[in-house]
């Protein structure tokens, strides 16, 4: 290596050279096949979080049971390491999923056995953020607001539906933001797991070369400025979409977040 | 249960090292962290404009990836990369973004007639903050060490990935040579941890506001 930083790696100037090369740009293993797999994702991820964690995080909030326990779950989930849980249902899943087949476009042919570790991890990271923040939206929620709706000969049901959870919403959206966020972030981890994409694949595999300009390095740090350029997209794109889906009547409501 | 005990016993020396540094990785830049974020989320409590930007700044340091930001700081510092530093540097970073916001919030929620009568009774801003505030702010702070204590010791284990000496190498071993006896070793060993340091951040709190005991009792 001729352009040395002193500590045997490419200097930081060796990332713009990446940049501007569009061979990695394109190609299925090029920057932009990778940005495609982390959003779609983190698209999929977030979905079936929200699907798990807004039903059960309603129900908790409007029945006020089994806030404890939720509560308990979601710090104690927070002690365990991602990459050891990964590891572990690598190690436990993997072997044991005989799937050859893969989904076209998104999981390659033989992929499913380490795609389902990542998946799994990745949800027990993004349920408790959004599981909290909807049973607390609805829990802050005005008593007289929840007994006018009963009074108006509501059920309880119909009362959460279409009373508690859109006036809990800017809180539930907050939650929806952190665990998407987490989930971008961690996608990087996930890439431990062999043949998972996203531009977590940059970093890992980047390890294994790092004084390589093409594949080291070089492409791990434009990797992570891609990672922080989704990142701020996409948070901006949620606070937008929280305004959009937010009833007027609330959205000057100072919010009252749990602390 | 046999094997993780044997494992245990043949590999003790390296543990024992591992574990020395994971603790380390995880409490020096907590320390560090809480230390530098003192004064800085007491101005932010203190000054509007300074909250925006100090609190702005430090919540976009925090959504950096870890894994990111262990890659990018030997580029910026010249270390190398297996340097155990840059793990320290990334989670000072990470604390003292998350302890920021915890100590302006802290500190702004304690009450103005406390504040009032401490000034009104000659204390000046330093003695102000050092007798009153950071005293019956100090539950709040206490929680939030707390969260960013869990926090780093579950990102040091990510910083294995790329190489660093410690319990995540655990993972990579397990990972590597298809075993569970090293990955569930080292989930046991990190929760631990995790669950030693939040017990200790507790006992400290508790020591340090003996008049809560007092209230309570």
């Amino acid at each position: 290596m001729t352009e040395d930083a002193g500590n045997g790696l490419p200097g930081l100037h060796r990332v713009q050279i990446w940049l501007n090369d569009p061979g990695n740009w394109s190609g299925s293993e090029g920057m932009l096949a990778r940005l495609g797999e982390h959003i779609e994702y983190t698209a999929v991820i977030i979905a079936l979080a929200v699907l798990v964690a807004v039903p059960l995080g309603t129900a908790i909030g409007s029945t006020g049971r089994g806030t404890v326990a939720a509560a308990a779950a979601a710090n104690a989930l927070r002690a365990v390491p991602t990459l050891g849980l990964l590891v572990l249902l690598i190690v436990v899943v993997s072997p044991r999923v005989s799937i050859g087949a893969g989904i076209p476009g998104i999981i390659p042919s033989g992929g499913i056995p380490y795609f389902l570790p990542a998946l799994l991890v990745l949800l027990i990271l993004a349920v408790p953020p959004i599981l909290t923040s909807t049973y607390a939206g609805i829990q802050a929620i005005d008593p007289a607001v929840r007994d006018a709706a009963r009074g108006s000969g509501m059920t309880a049901l119909h009362a959460a539906i279409r009373i508690e959870l859109p006036c809990a919403i800017p809180v539930v959206m907050s939650g929806i933001r952190s665990a998407t966020l987490q989930v971008i972030a961690n996608l990087t981890v996930a890439a431990y797991a062999p043949l998972v994409g996203g531009l977590g694949r940059f970093i890992v595999d980047g390890d294994q070369n790092l004084s390589d300009p093409r594949f080291g390095y070089p492409a791990m740090i434009a990797a992570g400025l891609g990672i922080a350029a989704l990142v701020v997209a996409t948070d901006g794109a949620l606070k937008a979409l929280q305004r959009q889906i937010s009833s007027p009547g609330i959205r000057i409501r100072p919010s009252k977040r749990p602390s | 249960m046999n094997s993780l005990w044997s494992y245990l016993q043949a590999n003790h020396a390296q543990l024992g090292r591992w574990t020395v540094a994971t603790l380390w990785l995880s409490t020096a830049p907590l320390v560090t962290g809480l230390v530098a974020a003192v004064p800085v989320g007491w101005l932010a409590s203190r000054n509007r404009v300074a909250a925006l930007i100090l609190l702005g700044g430090t919540g976009a340091l925090y959504t950096v990836p870890s894994l990111v930001m262990f890659l990018t700081l030997p580029g910026l510092l010249g270390t190398r990369i297996l340097d155990p530093i840059n793990v320290a540097v990334a989670l000072t970073i990470y604390s003292v973004a998350l302890l920021t916001r915890t100590v302006t919030g802290a500190l702004s929620a304690v009450p103005a007639d406390v504040t009032g009568a401490a000034t009104a009774v000659g204390y000046n801003r330093f003695q102000l903050l050092i007798a009153v505030q950071l005293p019956v702010a100090l539950p709040v702070i206490a929680a939030g060490v707390r969260a960013a204590a869990v926090a780093n010791v579950s990102l040091v284990s990510v910083a294995s990935i790329i190489g660093t000496a410690q319990l995540g190498q655990l993972f990579v071993i397990g990972t590597n040579t298809g075993s569970l006896t090293p990955i569930v070793l080292g989930l046991l060993l990190f929760v631990a941890l995790a669950l030693v340091i939040d017990l200790a951040i507790v006992a400290t709190a508790r020591i340090l506001t003996p008049w809560r005991q007092a209230a309570t009792r």
